[in-house]
C-alpha cells in the first residue's frame, strides 16, 4: 500500500468533509445516513447485471428459443410441406405471419422462459449472499429497500428491454416470411402492440420477482434455481394436466396460479382466433383476471422479499 | 514510574458526549440459545484507534456487524457517531469479516458500484485504489486476486466515502509482512487525518503499535476495556525466594490477593518496579530469603493470554492460579458481572 498517498480527509469532496469540521479534521457534527441516488443505485445495479455472463445467455436464450420454436422449425416444417403439430401447412404459415406477432414473441414466457427469467432473479439476489456482497453495498450507506428497489428496478429494465427484443427478432423472422412467401402482411395495432409489451413485461417481472424471493429468502443461488425450475416445469404441468382433471378442488385452484394466469394472459393477448400450441399457453381464465392475479403476485413477491430482506439479520 | 491505574477506569475528564463516536451499553446478541455477544459495553472516542481483540469466535464480528446495523442486538444499544447503529452509514466506512466483491467485476468496477451506492464522487475510487496500492491491477478481474490483493480492495472500500469512522476486521488477513507494514502505515496516517479508526485484529503486535485503546472480549463478555498503555504498564514481577509460601503471603499483604500468585515455585505479583524495592524491603525484614527479583515486562500477546485464556480455563484447573489472580485489575469490568 502507497504510504505517500493522501487517503482523504478535509476537503477531499465528499459531502461531509464539506461540513464543518472539529479540531481532528472531522465533521462536528454527528453525520446520518446519506448514500447515493436511486437513479445512481439502479445504475450501479444494471451494471453489475450488464457485466455478468450469465445475465447475457439467459436473457439472450429466451429470445432465442422463442425465435427457434415460435417461427424457425414451423418455417422448416412449412418448406417441407409437411404438416406440424397437425396443422396442415398453409396454417402453419398463418400462424408465422405478423398478424401473430404478439402470440409469437411472448408464447414461450410462461413456461421456459419463465424459467430463465425466475434463474436470473435468483442469480441477482442469490449471488449477493454467496460472495459477501450484500454487506458490502449495505455498508455503502443504503437502505435494505433501497438496495431491493434497485435491484428489482434494474431487473424490469433489462426484462423490458429482452421483451422488446423478442418482439423485434419476431417482427423481422414474420416480416421476412410474409415477404418471401408473398402472405398478408398485416401487422398489429398499435394498442395491441403495446398490450402484448406491457402483458410480457408484467409475465416477464413476475417471474423475475419469484426468483429474487427465492434467492433472498435462500440465500443461495443453487436451491432457489431448482425448486424455482421444478415449480415453473413441472409442479404448474402437474397440477393443471394431471391433478385438477381428477379433484376439483385443484381445478379451482389452478386459476391462481402464477404459470396458469401467465399462459391465460398470452392466450388472451394473442388474441381470437390465434392457435394456440405452444405448451403452457391456454385461456383457463380470462385476460384481465390473468393481468390482475400476475400484478398481484408481483406485489406479494416484493413486498415478501422487502419484508425478508428487512427483518432478517444480513449474516 | 506512576502506579498503575486501575485498568478500565475511566479518565477523570470525562469526554464530551460528541467525542465518543461508538457508545455501545448492554449489547446482547442471541441466536436461539446461544449467546454471541453478552451485555457488552464499549466506547469509541473521536480520533482514536480503537483496538478490538478477542479469540475466535469471541463475538467481535457480531459486535462490528450490529453496529453497522447488519445484525439486531437482542438487547442493549449501539450507536454510531450520536446515531443508532446502521442509521450513521454516511460517517462509517467497513471492511466485516471478509471483502465481499463481484468476481466478475474488475476491483475499480466494483468500488465503482460500491461508489454509487454510497454517493461517493467517482474521483474517489481512483484516490482510494491509490491509496491501497492497486491502480496497477485495478482493471483486472477481481477473482484473478490473491487473497492479500483482495483484502486491500476491502480496505479501499472502506474509506470511499472518506468516513469519520473506520471499522476494520481482520484487515490484515492475507497480507504478506511488506502488506502489514503498508497497512499498519495506513492506521497511523487514517488516525493523523482525524479518522477514527476501530480495528478488529489478530494481529497483536500490530495492535500494540498503532492502536490507543483496547478493548477484550472473551465469549461474547467485556474482558477489560483500556488505553494500550495501561494494560503494557502493568509489569509482572517474579520473585524467587525461601520459604514461597511466607514470600506469597507478605506479597498479597502488600499487593491484594488479586496481584499475586505462585506459579512454577515462584511468586508472580502485578507490579511495578515501584513496587519491588517495597516488596524486598518487606521480604527481608521477615527473613525470607530473596534470591531473585526480576521484572517481566508484558507484551500486549501476553496479556491477551493471560486475560482470554484465563476465561477459557476458568471450569477447569488452571496451572497459573485463579483467573481472577492472573487477571486481577485487568479483569474488573468483565467480574463485576
Amino acid at each position: 500500500m502507497s504510504t505517500t498517498t493522501e487517503t482523504g480527509g478535509p476537503g477531499s469532496g465528499t459531502p461531509e468533509t464539506e461540513q464543518p469540521a472539529s479540531a481532528t479534521g472531522r465533521p462536528a457534527e454527528p453525520t446520518g445516513r446519506t448514500a447515493g441516488s436511486l437513479g445512481a443505485m439502479i445504475s450501479a445495479e444494471l451494471t453489475k447485471l450488464l457485466r455478468r455472463p450469465a445475465t447475457w445467455v439467459l436473457l439472450g436464450l429466451w429470445p432465442a428459443l422463442q425465435l427457434v420454436f415460435s417461427t424457425v422449425i414451423p418455417y422448416v416444417s412449412y418448406q417441407r410441406g409437411a404438416s406440424f403439430e397437425g396443422l396442415p401447412p398453409e396454417a402453419v404459415l398463418a400462424s408465422m405471419l405478423p398478424d401473430q406477432l404478439v402470440l409469437n414473441s411472448l408464447s414461450g414466457l410462461p413456461l421456459f422462459g419463465g424459467a430463465l427469467l425466475l434463474t436470473l432473479g435468483a442469480l441477482l439476489a442469490g449471488s449477493e449472499y454467496g460472495w459477501g456482497t450484500l454487506k458490502t453495498l449495505l455498508g455503502q450507506g443504503p437502505r435494505r429497500l433501497q438496495v431491493l428497489a434497485a435491484q428489482l428496478l434494474a431487473l424490469l429494465v433489462v426484462l423490458a428491454v429482452t421483451v422488446l427484443v423478442s418482439f423485434g427478432l419476431t417482427a423481422l423472422a414474420s416480416g421476412a416470411i410474409a415477404a418471401g412467401e408473398s402472405a398478408a402482411a398485416d401487422w398489429p395495432t398499435a394498442g395491441r402492440l403495446l398490450r402484448g409489451l406491457g402483458g410480457g413485461l408484467l409475465i416477464a417481472a413476475t417471474w423475475g420477482a419469484l426468483g429474487l424471493l427465492l434467492g433472498h429468502a435462500l440465500r443461495s443461488t443453487a436451491l432457489p434455481i431448482a425448486l424455482g425450475l421444478v415449480w415453473v416445469l413441472a409442479a404448474e404441468n402437474l397440477i393443471v394436466n394431471v391433478a385438477a382433471p381428477l379433484l376439483g378442488a385443484f381445478d379451482t385452484a389452478q386459476a391462481a396460479l402464477p404459470g396458469v394466469n401467465a399462459g391465460s394472459l398470452v392466450a388472451a393477448l394473442a388474441g381470437n382466433g390465434a392457435t394456440l400450441r405452444t405448451p403452457g399457453v391456454a385461456a383457463i381464465v380470462d385476460g384481465a383476471q390473468a393481468a390482475g392475479v400476475l400484478a398481484g403476485f408481483l406485489v406479494l413477491f416484493t413486498a415478501l422479499t422487502a419484508l425478508l430482506l428487512t427483518r432478517r439479520d444480513v449474516v | 514510574m506512576p502506579p498503575a491505574q486501575a485498568v478500565g477506569a475511566r479518565p477523570l475528564v470525562e469526554p464530551r458526549p460528541s467525542d465518543e463516536v461508538v457508545v455501545i451499553a448492554g449489547l446482547t446478541k442471541r441466536y436461539g440459545s446461544r449467546t454471541v455477544v453478552d451485555d457488552l459495553s464499549l466506547t469509541v472516542r473521536r480520533g482514536e484507534v480503537y483496538g478490538f481483540l478477542g479469540p475466535n469466535g469471541a463475538g467481535k464480528t457480531t459486535t462490528l456487524r450490529a453496529l453497522l446495523g447488519l445484525v439486531r442486538p437482542t438487547s442493549g444499544t449501539a450507536s454510531v457517531l450520536g446515531r443508532p447503529a446502521g442509521a450513521a452509514s454516511s460517517g462509517v466506512g467497513a471492511l466485516i469479516e471478509g471483502p465481499g466483491f463481484y468476481p466478475y467485476l474488475s476491483g475499480r468496477e466494483n468500488l465503482r458500484v460500491l461508489a454509487r451506492y454510497a454517493g461517493a464522487p467517482a474521483g474517489r475510487v481512483d484516490t482510494v485504489l491509490e491509496t491501497v496500492d492497486l491502480t496497477d491491477r485495478a482493471r483486472d478481474r477481481y477473482s484473478t486476486y490473491s487473497l492479500g490483493m483482495k483484502q486491500r480492495l476491502g480496505v479501499a472500500s472502506a474509506l470511499l466515502k472518506d468516513p469519520e469512522l473506520v471499522v476494520l476486521d481482520e484487515p490484515t488477513n492475507g497480507l504478506d509482512p511488506a502488506g502489514i507494514s503498508d497497512m499498519r502505515a495506513l492506521l497511523r496516517r487514517l488516525s493523523a487525518d482525524g479518522h477514527t479508526v476501530l480495528l478488529s485484529s489478530h494481529l497483536l503486535g500490530e495492535v500494540e503499535q498503532v492502536c490507543d485503546r483496547v478493548a477484550v472480549i472473551s465469549s461474547g463478555r467485556l474482558v477489560v476495556e483500556s488505553s494500550v498503555g495501561e494494560l503494557l504498564g502493568l509489569h509482572r514481577l517474579v520473585i524467587d525466594a525461601e520459604p514461597l509460601g511466607e514470600a506469597a503471603a507478605i506479597t498479597t499483604r502488600l499487593l491484594g490477593p488479586e496481584r499475586v500468585s505462585v506459579v512454577g515455585g515462584a511468586v508472580h505479583a502485578q507490579a511495578g518496579p515501584e513496587d519491588a524495592a517495597r516488596i524486598n524491603r518487606a521480604l527481608v525484614l521477615a527473613d525470607v530469603e530473596v534470591s531473585g527479583l526480576r521484572q517481566e515486562a508484558q507484551t500486549l500477546e501476553a496479556v491477551f493470554l493471560q486475560m482470554t485464556g484465563s476465561e477459557l480455563a476458568a471450569a477447569g484447573p488452571d496451572p497459573d492460579g485463579p483467573p481472577a489472580q492472573r487477571t486481577g485489575r485487568l479483569s474488573r469490568r468483565g467480574a463485576a458481572r
